[in-house]
């Protein structure tokens, strides 16, 4: 398969604390690959890297075959993201915020665009209203819309489930399967949640302490540390506080 | 330069303050008051002295002028504040957007805040205590450019500064302005400060502006002299604020500091 991502030998260092010790991963076109771990594991020091909002101490970073650093800008250009912890501007309406980033991705036919994908995502009505009165489900959505206005083919989600109530949770699953499926796009998936993990993701990458110490398909994972569920792995990972104790 | 990025950023921030009555109303309360305050302080003073018009027409200027400054400044860093106080820094940060692209976005929403309130003051300075700001003639086009400049370049400190220590710091876009301005001698002639302090004050572009303003008003030519040492001084400090901008940067991605900015 065409590889989107290749990570080699990353490494992070926040002063004495070393955020990434030693990370390698690549991500095919169109897959889905989850990065798993408990907090201060590195995912979202890993995921910043990707994105290019935090440099690495040492390794190497190429994404669609080019070297992010000296290529920031372009590879930006085919990629986006969307997190739970950020948020589009409140004071703004959702038409108006999608508007500034269609330009910002310098989307062609903007306006074509961003009703196609509010149609898509079934928040055509909340075109003209304000974000911040949108309820956190109504967000969430509006969100993934910016996220996918340049077409990318590559996705970066971080806990895009999060604060979002079950039956909500499941359609945005369901969403980003079909654009998966339909527009052939890989994501990078980081996720609390191990539901979202097991029904999302083709592929996952278990860190802790800043390396990855399991990696395959949610199944293969579950059945190599002989646990019930990645859920039960996860706990077992987050308590054991040590890789070598699992 | 991609300019439908710029436009967009543009957008961004026009639309906050077309959207926010708060932000419209700060935008011209603040240039009002001022000009309401030291425009009957004004009157008064030329009352007490028998009626000298420069007076007047010395303060109402400097206060104008000093506008120019301050909300070019402003325009830039509140720009940069309103993306970390609504959480969407990261989403900028994370689009293919260059950062002189950002920057000359961010001059432009001080260029168009410094347009409105320079309109708006010069109509009621002109209504309210007759000082009519086009005596200055074409010599007020590069006054008023290089204090833009000016602002800009603080702008530029003062938004790297926040991006580098954080939200804790958000004070600082509008206490450093305010640094510069007894030593840029705003509402005095340079002359009044002490021999040491003057030297200071000559190595800043806005002093020039600020005596050539006082220059042209008391009837002299166009102050090409305080012009060239304002630019020259200008683009020394603009070389100097850039690279200090790109170098907290850079040093907010080494650290980190640029992803938490976002989501703290």
């Amino acid at each position: 398969m065409d590889e989107m991502v290749r990570v080699k030998n990353l490494r992070k260092e926040f002063g004495a604390l070393v955020a990434i010790e030693d990370l390698s991963f690549s991500v095919a076109r169109g897959e889905i690959v989850g990065l798993l771990g408990p907090n201060g594991a590195g995912k979202t020091t890993a995921l910043s890297i990707l994105m290019g909002l935090v440099t690495p101490t040492a390794g190497s970073v190429r994404v669609f075959g080019l070297e992010l650093e000296r290529n920031r800008v372009e590879v930006l250009q085919r990629m986006n993201f969307s997190s739970a912890y950020t948020a589009l501007p409140s004071n703004l309406r959702v038409e108006e915020n999608l508007t500034v980033f269609a330009r910002l991705y310098s989307v062609k036919n903007p306006r074509e665009k961003i009703n196609e994908l509010l149609e898509l995502l079934e928040i055509a009505h909340l075109k003209k209203r304000v974000v911040g009165r949108l309820s956190s489900g109504e967000s969430a959505r509006v969100s993934l819309c910016k996220s996918l206005l340049n077409d990318p083919e590559l996705l970066l989600l971080d806990e895009p489930t999060a604060s979002l109530d079950p039956d909500i949770a499941d359609k945005v699953r369901k969403w980003l399967r079909q654009v998966q499926r339909d527009r052939g796009i890989g994501m990078i998936y980081t996720s609390h949640n191990m539901r979202d993990v097991e029904e999302v993701c083709d592929r996952v990458l278990f860190m802790q302490k800043g390396k990855i110490f399991a990696e395959g398909t949610p199944r293969s994972i579950v059945a190599q540390f002989q646990e019930k569920s990645l859920e039960s792995l996860f706990i077992r990972v987050a308590r054991s506080g040590d890789v070598e104790e699992v | 330069m991609n300019w439908s990025v710029i436009l967009g950023l543009v957008l961004r921030y026009t639309y906050i303050i077309r959207r926010s009555v708060p932000r419209m109303i700060e935008m011209l309360f603040w240039p009002m008051l001022d000009l309401l305050v030291w425009g009957f302080l004004t009157i008064y003073l030329q009352k007490l002295n028998h009626g000298t018009p420069s007076a007047v027409t010395f303060l109402l200027g400097a206060m104008i002028f000093w506008d120019v400054l301050f909300r070019s400044q402003q325009g830039m860093t509140v720009s940069f504040l309103e993306d970390v106080w609504t959480r969407n820094i990261i989403n900028v940060f994370v689009a293919p957007v260059r950062v002189r692209e950002f920057l000359t976005a961010t001059a432009l929403v001080g260029l168009i805040k410094v347009g409105i309130i320079i309109v708006l003051l010069t109509v009621v300075a002109w209504w309210l205590y007759g000082f009519n700001l086009t005596v200055l003639g074409w010599g007020l086009i590069p006054l008023f450019v290089n204090l833009m400049v000016m602002g800009w370049g603080i702008g530029m400190v003062t938004t790297a500064l926040i991006m580098r220590f954080g939200q804790a710091v958000e004070m600082l876009a509008w206490a450093i302005p305010f640094l510069f301005q007894p030593l840029s001698a705003v509402f005095y002639p340079v002359s009044v400060l002490p021999p040491w302090l003057q030297a200071v004050a000559w190595g800043l572009p806005s002093t020039h502006v600020f005596e050539g303003m006082r220059s042209v008003l008391a009837g002299g030519g166009f102050p090409s002299g305080y012009l060239l040492w304002a630019m020259g001084l200008n683009a020394v400090f603009l070389a100097a604020e850039t690279w200090f901008f790109m170098w907290m940067y850079q040093s907010t991605r080494e650290k980190g500091y640029l992803a938490k900015l976002g989501t703290q």
